[in-house]
């Protein structure tokens, strides 16, 4: 049985064929559509490496059904940037050293830019690290994450107060 | 801190990059997903490979349901002993220091759970993981061995890679006969395994009797050697791309079983082939650190001086092969004491193999020796760092040898004043913060090698004056891409946009390990040497040009910078590399470089780097939830190439010790074997809302030494210290000592 | 994990019509049920898919102040809801205490409701569990059981139910309406959760085919909005399963509590009402030693089921503090550490 159902990737609507009910989104992306940007860190919702935002909310795509999201508008980390300008939040994450190895990378600027969007923290630090524990990093990067998060957020805040 | 260096036998002027505190080269590859890891590889045709896993922990498989596998929609083969081509080395074969004997189907033994016993290859992922399900296998179990009472007890000839297994130094028995006081302890600490967020994974596709590998690996040349020679190819007929890993710590230097699967199933099915192991089995073949369990006996005199300084360890390892952490060696080179004595035993249970995983044998055992220190500080009555103080190690205990360079003193005071240690009361229980919260302050030295090992590494000058420069190192988080470039431009005399920098390919030089904490020096010595080389070369080049302004000044008389050499007495004589090349008539030059350890230096300094970790944290003091709010590290740890990279790695490492003493513990059954929380949700690393405000100290260091460019390592030692440090804050926070690692609520309520 | 038959019906009728056949699953959010499909403990041949299902995604504020929240409103988005958080405070803050932001994102109210326990041996199919294969046993009674159940248990199942909240729901008497074969019909949320008895342990109150379209507050729940916590002990400050917590709700009228809610997490395998400490509070003078005296009697019936006595003085201990923290008044504003007991908004209460 195949079903068919339509995403809109990183702005651009695809119509995607899947031969199989259990493809995740996460395997989705990154096996059929080749969008390897999105990492799978552990494949069970604990570890949110595979973050991406669907309908502009943060989740894991590794428990997420493929074939149970058609119609969705999916952004990855491959959508971010527009041409050469970063998201202000992956140039945070450069300038404020918030990565290491940069596996789970991709899982906490998706994750940062969800936060951000949800407007609950404000600038309060412990806001921010309880809201990006979700996300887990393995070489320690956490300070600078947290940092850069902040960092992006007020920088984020302080366009739109300018633009109002 | 003077910006110029002149290791022996080199002119150039140095330091224009080292000590800058440049971004990551690689950070926009990695911000916006395009830095490519090994699973992020699809070649044409490519086919998913899973592994199937041993639900028992001894004894044999009994059946396989091969049929219902293949029967499953998509799966094209399934690999079990049955059927698995023959290797040209027996994976029970040891192959050297690193080489581990593994499970690549060689029979239908099963020694621990988690362990290889089938490979399913199919067209889809999916259909590669229900067919692995669908082989349901049965068992002959024979019952498990997993706690240290029940698996043999004995004597390893060795402990870590190849460390002599038992030290003594000096009268122990006069030691504890001279003591006024005396403390004996005991710590457990469990098996932890390393749980990088990249998966091991391997792409693998034969073309020929040639083979591609895209797998991460942190020792690149001499893993292309070893997976050649289970093949019967020579070595360069395996190339081996790793240009990123999702993090190392010691598991991805050493061969696993599922990787010598799948590059067998590409040979069989001529397809390309994909397999990324799940998280769950991250929990068997890939190595863990093992658990110990620690007895310290300290004795002191009147004024509190050690004398006499006993660590017995003993640590699991696993039925059929060894790595035994080596705990107590952690007691031999930090403290003063007249008798050292440090003893290790083993215990085989039926578990994974353990190995090197961050700090191995210095994480465990310092965890254990800082708790201790602090006891016997206690003991007499002494603040914790008037305690470490007093016996300050002058040289080192071990060896009696002078240490190449050691700043603790300075790390003590810096962190001491930055923490604000300066009035902590000695009693426990005694500081309360404003919600009612218990607080405490612990603080642990820290301690590591500064090991060097062998790297080559190439400079190729170019005729813009541009340079290549390579070197098969990786990069697993460390930042190696940034500071091995800087330190390569510096060798180079280039800026460092001038340099394109090669890595993390088996066709380059080789880099050597990236572990130990001795990578960068290691690699960065070879690149460094190799700039030296070809700017020795094009030196000659200019000065045997007679309409050169540099003619007859030889090499030793200029000097290289921003892509000139400059008259070593006449500034105003120079001439750009590209000049130089130019009129030479050459398109490019090349410099080869070699790092590794002087041995002379090596026999007469013991070499280190040192730091002092400040801790606070915080109790409920009805629930026993605990909390760490400050860490304060200061480290001084040589030359430090990228400050901001630097603290990162140091940050790593405290957090690792942070884990280490609060979250991280794998739960076994006793009865299966089985790891019941084989996955990120129940095996607890720390999140976001653990991880307090943090600092890390840089303690200028001139180690003149340790190697010409007077580097050390900084990915380690943060853990070291840390540990004891947490646990030493609970103590005085609560007044009750944990005796195991992790320190659980329970241990704090009773 | 398996191959199953994938449904997308258009209404509760078809999808309780497709879910009425045996091994059949519905399927929302999924990040419980594809997680226990992955590790092979749970293999259902169909799932329906109720994402689509109209008018399941509302909540609605009913006469007399009671709510209704349909089972596909996400977790998040109930937490979000300024009127609910106001109404149900400690419900919002069980919720925003429970898992990450992603996964409270993406995770139904439903779902959350009917998830299943974390226990290992039930997640681990080489494992016996009467719970997940009936009959076969209970691996975890002489295993690792250190977070096991210390109420209610049987032989036949230590387990506890993972969900935060469903806690303080309980504690305010929620309600679920049920959809089925046999057509609509409701139940207290506790019974949603059926105890164990000395040979079963069944997953859940519903009949094959039947799904919980939503759950309903009544209106006296409201009534405790000034004085109404949720508190989680764990072994994370964020992002971990409790070991032992509690919900409390108070109303207090001239310095004495008129009515107090209570109910408590990760010790058992329903949210565990303590009826018994409610009805001691009645009239009581709100105090660290009535509170204490409370908490002894939430406990009177707990017994170690393996190696987890700690739990039952933590379980005191954690009544106690919630008891004070629902006294000492809801905050104002959401914690930053949702339900933690490391949140300065608390004020001087620890050391009880």
């Amino acid at each position: 049985m195949t079903l068919s159902i339509s995403l809109t990737v990183n702005g651009v609507r695809t119509d995607v064929a899947i031969d199989d009910p259990r493809v995740t989104l996460l395997d989705l992306l990154r096996e059929r559509l080749h969008l390897t940007g999105t990492k799978k860190g552990c494949d069970r919702g604990q570890c949110g490496a595979c973050t991406v935002l669907v309908d502009g909310r943060r989740i894991n795509s590794c428990l997420a059904l493929a074939v149970s999201h058609d119609g969705a508008e999916v952004l990855t980390i491959e959508g971010l940037a527009s041409g050469d300008r970063l998201h202000p939040v992956q140039a945070a994450f450069i300038d404020n050293d918030g990565f290491q190895c940069g596996f789970c990378t991709p899982g906490q600027i998706m994750s940062a830019i969800g936060l951000i969007a949800e407007a609950e923290t404000g600038d309060d630090p412990e806001r921010i690290r309880e809201a990006m524990s979700g996300n887990l990093c393995r070489c320690g990067a956490h300070v600078g994450i947290i940092e850069a998060v902040l960092d992006a957020r007020n920088r984020l805040a302080e366009d739109e107060r300018r633009t109002a | 801190m003077s910006d110029t260096i002149s290791p022996p036998s080199t002119h150039v002027r140095m330091g224009s990059s080292r000590g800058q505190p440049l971004t990551r080269r690689d950070g926009l590859l990695k911000v916006t997903g395009t830095a490519t890891f090994a699973a992020d590889n699809n070649p044409q045709g490519l086919v998913h490979a899973v592994v199937a896993v041993s639900a028992i922990a001894r004894g044999r498989v009994a059946s396989l349901d091969v049929t219902a596998a293949k029967a499953h929609p998509g799966v094209i083969e399934v690999i079990t002993p049955a059927n698995r081509p023959p290797l040209a080395i027996d994976p029970d074969q040891k192959t050297g220091l690193f080489g581990f004997r593994f499970e690549a189907l060689q029979n239908d033994r099963v020694r621990y759970a988690k362990q290889p016993i089938a490979l399913v290859v199919a067209e889809t992922l999916e259909a590669a993981t229900e067919g692995a399900r669908l082989l349901s296998p049965t068992y002959e179990a024979e019952a498990a061995r997993m706690g240290f009472d029940d698996g043999e007890r004995y004597d390893p000839p060795a402990i870590g890679i190849g460390a002599p297994t038992n030290f003594v130094r000096g009268d122990i028995a006069a030691g504890h006969a001279a003591a006024v006081h005396s403390i004996k302890t005991d710590y457990r600490t469990p098996a932890q395994y390393h749980n990088a967020m990249e998966p091991h994974a391997i792409v693998a596709e034969w073309d020929g009797d040639r083979l591609t590998i895209d797998s991460p690996n942190q020792a690149i040349v001499m893993s292309r050697g070893l997976f050649a020679g289970y093949f019967g190819i020579p070595a360069e007929n395996v190339f081996l791309r790793s240009p990123f890993l999702g993090g190392g710590f010691g598991s991805k230097a050493i061969m696993p079983g599922p990787y010598i699967l799948a590059i067998l199933a590409a040979r069989m099915l001529g397809r390309p082939v994909k397999l990324v192991l799940p998280r769950d089995q991250m929990y068997g073949p890939v190595g863990h650190r093992g658990a110990t369990e620690q007895t310290l006996r300290l004795a002191m005199d009147a004024d509190g001086h050690l004398t006499a300084l006993e660590h017995h360890a003993t640590a699991q390892t696993s039925s059929f092969d060894e790595f035994i952490e080596p705990a107590a060696n952690a007691s031999h080179n930090l403290y003063a004491s007249p008798a050292i004595e440090t003893r290790q035993q083993a215990v085989r249970v039926d578990i994974g193999t353990p190995g090197p995983m961050r700090a191995p044998g210095e994480a465990s055992g310092s965890a254990a020796l800082e708790c201790a220190i602090d006891e016997a500080a206690l003991a007499c009555g002494l603040d914790s760092l008037e305690f470490r103080l007093r016996n300050y190690a002058e040289t080192d205990p071990a060896s009696g040898k002078p240490f190449s360079a050691k700043a603790l003193r300075e790390c003590y005071s810096r962190g001491a004043e930055r923490f604000g240690w300066a009035g902590r009361p000695l009693a426990p229980r005694q500081m309360r913060d404003k919600a009612g919260h218990l607080v405490g302050w612990g603080m642990g030295s820290a301690l590591f090698p500064a090991p060097m090992f062998m790297a080559e590494a190439r400079a190729t000058l170019r005729a813009d004056g541009t340079a290549l420069v390579e070197t098969a190192g990786a990069d697993m988080g460390q930042g190696a891409w940034t500071a091995l470039a800087q330190i390569a431009a510096d060798g180079l005399g280039l800026d460092i946009e001038q340099v394109e920098f090669r890595s993390g390919a088996s066709d380059l030089p080789d880099g050597g390990v990236a572990g130990g904490s001795g990578h960068t020096a290691t690699a960065g010595s070879a690149l460094y040497n190799a700039g030296t080389d070809a700017i020795a070369k094009l030196a000659e080049l200019a000065s045997s040009d007679p309409d050169s302004p540099l003619f007859g000044s030889g090499n030793a008389g200029v000097e290289a910078r921003g892509g000139r050499l400059y008259h070593r007495e006449d500034e105003t004589r120079s001439q750009s590399y590209a000049e130089i090349l130019s009129r030479a008539g050459v398109a490019t030059l090349e410099g080869t470089g070699k790092g590794g350890r002087d041995p002379a230096q090596a026999e007469a300094r013991a070499m280190f780097s040192h730091g002092a970790v400040f801790a606070e944290v915080k109790v409920d003091p009805d629930l026993g939830q605990m909390r760490v709010t400050r860490l304060v590290g200061a480290f001084a740890a040589g030359r430090i190439v990228n400050p901001r990279l630097a603290t990162s790695q140091l940050y790593g490492g405290m957090i690792w010790g942070l884990s280490f003493a609060l979250h991280e513990e794998a739960i076994h059954d006793r009865r299966s074997g089985r790891p019941l929380n084989a996955d990120l949700a129940g095996y607890h690393i720390p999140v976001h809302a653990d991880i307090p405000a943090m600092d890390a100290i840089l303690v200028d260091e001139d180690d003149p030494y340790v190697n010409g460019l007077g580097i050390k390592g900084v990915g380690e030692i943060g853990i070291t210290g840390t540990v004891g440090a947490i646990a030493n804050a609970i103590w005085h926070a609560t007044g009750v000592r944990a005796h195991r690692f992790p320190i659980r609520i329970e241990d704090l309520i009773a | 994990m398996n191959q199953f038959e994938y449904l997308r019906p258009a209404s509760v009728a078809e999808a309780v019509a497709a879910a009425s056949e045996p091994g059949a699953a519905f399927l929302a959010a999924g990040t419980n049920l594809l997680d226990l499909m992955k590790l092979g403990a749970l293999r259902p041949s169909r799932l329906v898919d109720v994402t689509r299902l109209p008018e399941l995604s509302n909540v609605e504020q009913l006469d007399g102040g009671g709510f209704r929240i349909g089972a596909l409103v996400r977790n998040a988005d109930l937490a979000r809801e300024p009127a609910f958080a106001a109404a149900f405070p400690s419900v919002a803050e069980a919720l925003l205490s429970g898992a990450s932001a992603q996964l409270r994102n993406a995770a139904s109210v439903g779902g959350n409701l009917m998830q299943h326990t974390r226990c290992a041996y039930f997640q681990d199919p080489a494992s016996a569990c009467n719970r997940r294969d009936p009959g076969t046993g209970c691996d975890a009674l002489t295993g690792e059981n250190r977070s096991h159940a210390v109420l209610g248990w049987s032989n036949a199942c230590i387990a506890t139910h993972p969900s935060d909240f469903s806690v303080p729901l309980v504690a305010l008497d929620a309600v679920v309406e049920i959809a089925g074969p046999d057509g609509r019909r409701e139940m207290a949320l506790e019974d949603l959760y059926p105890l164990p008895d000395a040979h079963r342990a069944p997953e859940s109150g519903l009949r094959p085919g039947e799904m919980v379209v939503s759950l309903r507050l009544p209106p006296e729940a409201a009534s405790f909005r000034a004085h109404a916590r949720y508190l989680k002990l764990r072994e994370r400050t964020s992002f971990a399963f409790a070991l032992v917590s509690a919900a409390a709700a108070l109303r207090i009228e001239d310095g004495r509590i008129l009515q107090a809610r209570l109910a408590l997490g990760a010790v058992a395998a329903r949210p565990w009402r303590a009826r018994a400490a409610e009805a001691l509070l009645f009239g009581a003078v709100p105090s660290a030693e009535n509170f204490g005296r409370a908490a002894d009697a939430a406990l009177a019936d707990a017994r170690p089921s393996g190696d987890n006595g700690f739990k039952i003085e933590l379980a005191r201990r954690v009544i106690k503090r919630v008891l004070l923290l629902a006294a000492d008044g809801t905050p104002e504003r959401m914690p930053a550490l949702p339900a933690s007991a490391f949140n300065l908004e608390n004020g001087a209460v620890a050391h009880v």
